[in-house]
């Protein structure tokens, strides 16, 4: 390689050392050698991506750097895949949060995790996701991302069932697999579509070539966008796949915070981003990908209005910002999109470790009923907690404030369906600041409503990250999205923003900014201390609360439909087909022919003298004849040689 | 001498005879029920080949099959001591001599 060494596969290859290490010996290692090894490992990621960034900003290199003589994976006739790297401004913006997020996350987990058996099963599980995570976004060409897509699931899948003796940890780990195998399906057809029109999965060859016809729009080019899209609304719990997200919340706190929040279920809109090339030719997916997430977005945030168990108020936040971003992506403000994605991961990260820590200071209550009054026992969360809440609520000069706008902004000016999506998204984020002020309140005012708990506050293990992540929620956005956007044009193209909606940029800000407000108000009139709501906090919901309370009876309709069906046809192929007709039918037939020929041979085994003399005589005759039944033949000019007969 | 009565006899006959007889052994082993019979039917058989080996072994000037026949004689002898016992083992067990009877090797 030329120039400066930027050390690539190393940034996913320390993590996947720190699992190996962790993961085959940390049970014998001691605790805290477990900890160095597993931190070091993002540590040393972070420094080698920092390293990079250093050297692009000293102009050493250019980007993009496309990793050549990478080792070749796949070489069939003119179909060649290598496990090539390739380093530009988006997946270098996606390596910053995902190995600083991933790092500071760690360094909570060894103290929110300090008290638990499998700890370093853990932390071999964090590493292994920072690695493929690692690969999914470095990854050159579609095939290897997909690498990383799967292991990235996989992680998910292991963290989400960390604690399986719960049951319900174990169906939900399943069930998040399950759900994001429907989505893989998607990419995979997609990849195949890919593969057949372009003959090549490398991200660059495939933009180059739909750039060199200019009238090449729709048609397949739409079909590979959707099944891309579907991958992506798996991956990043998007309507209609989107079910697992919440019972992922089974997991570890961090695990939420890293996996379910800040990093892999942006993949979605990573990959969408980095694919773009496809989407850009297709006016059908990109409506379908902006309508699919401002519906999301809504439908999400509607339902995290009456959750009761903090960390699904924020699963359910999660889907809706991810709504957001998908809306950014539907409508080609990619930038905004990824923009969203990177202020997201703070906040959301941010609001996940704070509710972590409620949840590790009250001994494991995760019910928003219980808490209250918990301001002045966990000082340190509550405001880093409060950073977070204004900041996903659009408080102005907060990072989800420019990135949010940005994207709504970006959806008003595309034509009357934009209009409609971003009022949705205006609507979706009156609802995003009533829920969460609904659970900054429920959580730290007024008075504790379980005396049996005894709230403490977590260590500086803990509280570091938060801090650190509260001054990203709040100074994150303040690059502004011109910036940004002009630092990721190389890579996903800019949209020249012309002022065609009527109102200009400031005026939109502040209808964003005053439904923020609204949202607030209504919720400080509902849930501020001593209102009617507090008192009645453990009535049944009624009416359209109790809908949103059962989630729309999504899951029922699922079980019913799809799950159920599904399950009876399994059983019908396992029971009937595969374990009664071929696993039986096989072993029917074999003790069938032994019993058939056994009931044959036994009359042969008579009991009587004579008939074994008869068979004796009729044996040595025909020994006889078959001795001498050659002389007697070449004696008469026949000549037959018996086989093997010297 | 022996050679002039032998040139009087000739081969085929003594053959033939010891043919004779070997079938007549196989045929009495197989249609009679008794059991004293069928052991003699096995003599039979046994002096049938004895005279086949005898014949043989002057024909080709060669000792062997006399000696064999000896063999033969001997473990007849011995077969005859063992199986008469066997069979006076049977009788007083079954009061029987049928073999249609002796048949607890069916299944």
């Amino acid at each position: 390689m030329n120039g400066p060494m930027l050390f690539l596969p190393l940034i996913p290859l320390l993590p996947f050392a720190g699992f190996l290490l962790n993961g085959l010996f940390g049970s014998r290692l001691p605790k805290a050698l477990v900890t160095v090894i597993a931190l070091l490992a993002p540590l040393g990621s972070l420094a080698i991506v920092a390293h990079a960034a250093y050297l692009l900003w000293s102009g050493a290199i250019a980007f993009p750097v496309i990793e050549h003589g990478a080792p070749t994976w796949i070489s069939v006739g003119s179909l060649h895949i290598d496990f090539g790297f390739v380093l530009d401004q988006l997946s270098l913006t996606m390596l910053c949060i995902i190995t600083g997020v991933g790092f500071l996350i760690h360094i909570y987990s060894a103290g929110y995790m300090a008290h638990e058996k499998g700890y370093w099963r853990y932390f071999a599980y964090l590493n292994l996701f920072l690695f493929f995570m690692i690969v999914l976004v470095l990854a050159g060409n579609a095939l290897l991302m997909f690498v990383g897509w799967e292991g990235v699931g996989l992680a998910s899948y292991l963290l989400i069932g960390f604690w399986f003796q719960k049951t319900s940890a174990a169906d939900a780990g399943k069930k998040a697999f399950v759900v994001n195998r429907i989505g893989d399906f998607g990419f995979l057809i997609g990849m195949f579509l890919l593969l057949a029109n372009f003959g090549t999965l490398t991200f660059s060859e495939i933009a180059a070539k739909i750039a060199e016809n200019p009238g090449w729009t729709g048609g397949v080019l739409t079909c590979i966008a959707i099944c891309l899209f579907i991958g992506a609304a798996g991956k990043s719990a998007q309507i209609p796949l989107y079910v697992w997200l919440p019972d992922a919340m089974e997991g570890p706190t961090p695990v939420s915070a890293l996996i379910h929040a800040a990093t892999m279920v942006t993949a979605g809109v990573y990959m969408i981003a980095r694919s773009h090339a496809i989407f850009d030719r297709s006016p059908v997916a990109l409506s379908v990908v902006a309508i699919i997430g401002a519906a999301t977005a809504l439908f999400a945030a509607t339902m995290g209005l009456v959750q009761t168990d903090i960390k699904r108020v924020l699963a359910y936040s999660t889907i809706s910002q991810l709504g957001y971003m998908f809306l950014g992506c539907g409508v080609m403000a990619y930038s905004a999109g990824v923009f969203h994605l990177m202020t997201h991961a703070f906040f959301k990260a941010l609001l996940f470790l704070a509710a972590g820590s409620v949840i590790h200071g009250i001994g494991g209550e995760q019910d928003l009923r219980k808490m209250g009054g918990l301001r002045k026992k966990l000082p340190v969360t509550f405001w880093t907690m409060t950073a977070g809440v204004f900041a996903i609520a659009g408080a102005p000069f907060l990072s989800a404030f420019y990135s949010k706008d940005a994207i709504l902004y970006a959806a008003f000016q595309q034509g009357t369906l934009g209009k409609v999506l971003s009022a949705v998204g205006l609507f979706t984020a009156l609802l995003t600041s009533f829920y969460m002020f609904r659970l900054w309140y429920l959580a730290f005012f007024g008075k504790q409503r379980a005396p049996e708990l005894h709230p403490h506050e977590s260590p500086w293990s803990m509280l570091g990250p938060l801090v650190i992540l509260a001054l990203l929620s709040i100074g994150g956005g303040w690059i502004g999205m011109e910036k940004f956007g002009a630092w990721l044009a190389p890579v996903v193209g800019s949209r020249a923003v012309e002022a065609s909606g009527g109102i200009p940029e400031w005026a939109f800000s502040v209808i964003a900014v005053s439904m923020g407000l609204i949202g607030w108000l209504i919720a400080h009139v509902m849930y501020k201390p001593g209102s009617k709501a507090i008192e009645n906090i453990n009535a049944k919901p009624t009416g359209f609360a109790s809908i949103l309370e059962h989630k729309y009876y999504v899951d029922e309709i699922y079980n019913t439909l799809i799950v159920k069906p599904l399950l009876m046809i399994s059983r019908f192929l396992l029971e009937w087909v595969v374990e009664f007709a071929i696993i039986g039918g096989i072993v029917w037939l074999l003790g069938g022919i032994a019993l058939l020929s056994g009931a044959i041979l036994q009359k042969w085994q008579s009991g009587n003298l004579r008939s074994y003399a008869a068979w004796l005589a009729a044996g040595a005759a025909a020994l006889l004849l078959f001795a001498l039944l050659p002389y007697y033949l070449s004696a008469h000019g026949i000549d037959i040689k018996w086989a093997g007969w010297k | 001498m022996n050679q002039i009565s032998l040139s009087v006899v000739p081969l085929s006959w003594y053959l033939l005879l010891s043919a004779t007889l070997f079938s007549l052994g196989i045929v009495g082993f197989l249609v009679r029920r008794n059991l004293i019979t069928i052991f003699m039917s096995i003599e039979l058989m046994l002096n049938g080949v004895n005279l086949s080996f005898v014949t043989f072994a002057h024909q080709w000037h060669l000792v062997k099959g006399q000696i064999f026949v000896f063999f033969v004689m001997v473990v007849a002898a011995a077969e005859a001591a063992v199986g008469l016992a066997i069979i006076i083992a049977i009788f007083r067990a079954r009061a029987t001599l049928a073999v249609d009877r002796i048949d607890l090797m069916k299944l």
